[in-house]
């Protein structure tokens, strides 16, 4: 009777540790994957893998990914896109994007860590020879950062195995690990239980149930070893120590009432009905929407009938069948409320995503007996699983109507910047077209004289650097000597001197000041360039603006309106899969309250039974108490 | 009696883990479910990336992009409660901090408080932090930065440091 229920701790423990634990913080380089982590850290896995997807998919794009900020983090962007996709309990995507990474080429540390993360995810699909095989494949040098996890999942698969030997060896290995204090000791007392090493067993899982730490996952798994610890020696019919272990049970956590009502137990099987009475008296006060307080409300009369209190019996059974009677109420009530579709309309509530004690607050709402048993329901992994496939189905819809929204925003800006810049830009082209010839042409004379200067350099050509001054007065000079030959038919020889001295000096002058003259050009073809650039720098300026008024408008139109279409398809497929989603969970839903209402009929046949017997037997203790008096 | 109870005791640890209506509600139907679920999970992020790709382009082309990036400093522990960003004394994002978002902060995650739009140029960016210290008492801190835009998307990163700590107060990074 014990083996399941211990397999099932076994496999609960394992898996509270292997959810995705915190990160530990390291300096990012690049921003946009760090923007990723913001909305992961917040639990908003859908933005956070629709961030760093971008960032990836523009990272293998480039044509030098090496100088990009994320390439010293691709890896590391890989495995937290993988682990936001298995938050965001998209397992097969998740599983496609870490085998791609292991079939790549990779050094060891990472596709070890690739294949363990793979292992993981298999084993959460409850796939244990697939998670075999995926750690197989490690070999060589395993990261630091996951040694103890990866040693932690390989003891719980080869436990989902059959292997209890070798998983018990690992969680030895682990008792002293930091973070799975707790958690190894009672997975190793598990492990040693199904294995057939009864005493090992339970004396780890004694160890369990004594960890010194102070957080609520520990204390919870301590709880745990605790109650199942007390439960196993109740079975093996040792109830004095059971109820030592039952004992240490936290009244405040959530095996408490478990643990008490297997506390009054161990003392019923003493024949200790008065200290039984203790904790169920205790039991039997709480909420009787719980299985354990039901079960209270029944042992408690139950008690005092073996104290022979026939008459306080008779009393218990009565009060019992009066709960169970409001309970069923209760119920059906429910199960009413379920069927009109209150159920779903309560689960998309705002307040639900706002504060998680809103779950709990839920079920003391007078007028909304459709949320009644939510926290009981949530007990279930599967019910859980599509509970949140509910919600990220209704959260998606809403995405898309905004998305949808969006488009047609998008599509009146379109609209709005084409009839601004349509009738401006032809113009505006036009004299951009004439502004640009004259530009070029300026261009080309500037490359002109760069092109002279520099073939100066190789071979000096004086003339080419006289000035306009000079250049005037060599031509007055060439007139005054055409005008002297003409007029009087010869030429004067004395005015020919003169002409001849004045070249001369001119000349000299401008050989003599080559150098200066060339420098100075040379500097002044550098002050040109600057202007140049500054022209070329406002000239590029222009061109991206232009490109940028007819990108703001131009070739969107096709995107868009696929978009649209696949927007509106994935907004059928989700309106149906929510349908089915939602009468799943209502079908859940109405399984475990009829369920409950049939436990409840049994109970309540078997108290009146109870009730009717303690009554006959208070009357007759009564009437012997006459005959004697 | 006591056999009956004591039964009811055990089913009802089994109960924590096995669901009463396994029979109604096959895993099967859970399962298949489930898939379709992610299939149109996958479909909406292909839809968010193109739309981001999109919505950057149209509203905030390379040329005048400029985004602001908040994060706090290593081992920052001080309560943020808000922050405002100044663009050319003008406010362009004022951002409350709820505890989650604080947290996804203190853990190394960097928010991304503004995206615009500003012509190249030098331009002022001036950064506004109101918190409370560790000891409880307000703390209140402001920084001017110049921020020069050229025709790539400027991106800025604000890192705010605990008061009290060595590197207190308000940086800046070009990114």
């Amino acid at each position: 009777m014990f083996r399941l229920p211990l397999l099932l701790c076994g496999l609960l423990a394992a898996s509270t540790c292997l959810a995705a634990k915190p990160p530990v913080r390291a300096a990012l380089k690049d921003l946009y994957f760090s923007e990723g982590l913001y909305h992961a850290y917040q639990g908003d896995y859908f933005d956070a893998i629709a961030r760093l997807d971008t960032e990836l998919g523009q990272y293998y794009g480039l044509d030098e990914p090496g100088l990009d900020s994320l390439h010293p983090h691709v890896n590391q962007a890989e495995f937290s896109v993988g682990d936001f996709e298995l938050n965001y309990r998209m397992h097969r995507r998740a599983g496609r994007a870490i085998k791609a990474v292991l079939e790549g080429n990779v050094q060891p540390p990472v596709r070890n860590e690739a294949a363990y993360r793979l292992a993981r995810i298999h084993f959460q699909k409850d796939q244990p020879r697939d998670a075999l095989t995926a750690l197989e494949r490690i070999k060589g040098k395993v990261p630091e950062a996951i040694r103890d996890d990866l040693d932690f999942l390989r003891g719980n698969v080869y436990m989902a195995v059959g292997r209890f030997g070798d998983a018990a060896q690992k969680f030895k290995a682990l008792q002293n690990a930091k973070g799975f204090e707790g958690f190894a000791s009672f997975n190793l007392g598990i492990a040693e239980l199904r294995g057939g090493q009864e005493q090992d067993g339970l004396l780890s899982l004694a160890r369990a149930g004594r960890t010194g730490s102070t957080d609520p996952a520990a204390l919870s798994i301590k709880d745990k070893a605790n109650l199942v610890l007390g439960s196993r020696l109740l079975e093996a019919k040792k109830p004095e120590t059971a109820k030592q272990y039952l004992d240490r049970v936290r009244l405040k956590g959530p095996f408490s009432a478990q643990s008490l009502l297997a506390s009054g137990w161990a003392d019923a099987a003493l024949e200790h009905y008065e200290r039984a009475l203790v904790p169920w008296s205790i039991l039997a006060k709480r909420n009787v929407t719980d299985k354990a307080v039901q079960e209270a409300l029944l042992a408690v009369p139950h008690a005092y009938g073996k104290l022979n209190i026939h008459g306080k019996a008779a009393l218990g059974y009565g009060r019992a069948l009066e709960a169970f009677a409001q309970e069923t109420e209760k119920l059906t009530n429910s199960a009413q409320s379920i069927r009109a579709g209150k159920f779903l309309e309560a689960l998309v509530r705002e307040e639900l995503k706002q504060d998680r004690d809103w779950v709990i607050k839920l079920r003391s709402l007078p007028d909304s007996p459709e949320t009644f048993y939510l926290m009981e329901l949530m007990a279930s992994h599967d019910f859980q699983e599509s509970l949140k496939n509910y919600l990220d189905l209704e959260t998606l819809r809403k995405k898309l109507d905004s998305w949808e929204a969006d488009i047609e925003a998008w599509e009146e800006i379109i609209a709005r910047r084409r009839a601004y810049y349509q009738p401006l830009l032809p113009d505006i082209d036009r004299q951009f077209r004439m502004l640009d010839s004259q530009m070029r042409l300026r261009l080309d004379q500037r490359d002109r004289l760069d092109k002279r200067i520099k073939s100066m350099l190789v071979a000096p050509r004086p003339d080419f650097l006289a000035t306009a001054e000079e250049r005037v007065i060599r031509g007055q000079l060439d007139n005054i000597e055409k005008r002297a030959t003409t007029r009087a038919g010869k030429t004067d020889p004395a005015i020919l001197d003169r002409i001849q001295r004045l070249r001369g000096v001119l000349a000299f002058r401008i050989h003599t000041g080559y150098d200066r003259r060339l420098t100075d050009a040379y500097k002044n073809l550098q002050q040109l360039n600057g202007v140049i650039a500054a022209l070329k720098k406002q000239y590029g300026t222009f061109i991206r603006t232009r490109q940028a008024a007819s990108q703001s408008y131009e070739g969107y139109d096709a995107t868009l309106s696929r978009l649209r279409a696949r927007i509106l398809e994935a907004r059928e497929k989700s309106a149906t899969l929510l349908a089915r989603q939602g009468h799943l969970l209502e079908q859940m839903a109405l399984n475990e309250l009829e369920q409950r209402i049939t436990r409840l009929e049994e109970y309540q046949v078997k108290a009146r039974f109870a009730m009717a017997d303690s009554y006959d037997r208070a009357v007759k203790a009564q009437e012997a108490g006459g005959v004697t008096k | 009696m006591f056999r009956f109870l004591n039964s009811v005791f055990l089913l009802s640890l089994l109960a924590v883990h096995l669901p009463g209506w396994a029979a109604e509600v096959s895993r099967e139907q859970i399962k298949g479910l489930d898939e379709q679920v992610q299939e149109i999970k996958s479909d909406a992020l292909g839809i968010a990336a193109e739309l981001n790709r999109l919505e950057e382009k149209l509203l905030y082309p390379s040329n005048s992009q400029l985004a602001v990036f908040v994060s706090l400093a290593p081992g920052a522990k001080f309560r943020l409660d808000a922050v405002e960003i100044q663009l050319d004394g003008k406010a362009v994002a004022y951002h409350l901090y709820t505890l989650k978002e604080l947290e996804a902060l203190q853990r190394g995650g960097v928010q991304r408080i503004y995206t615009g739009n500003i012509r190249s140029g030098e331009h002022n960016l001036q950064v506004s932090v109101l918190g409370k210290s560790a000891s409880g008492a307000e703390y209140r801190n402001n920084a001017s930065f110049k921020v020069t835009k050229d025709v790539a998307p400027k991106l800025v990163g604000v890192t705010l440091a605990a008061p009290g700590t060595a590197n207190q107060g308000i940086s800046l990074k070009d990114w």
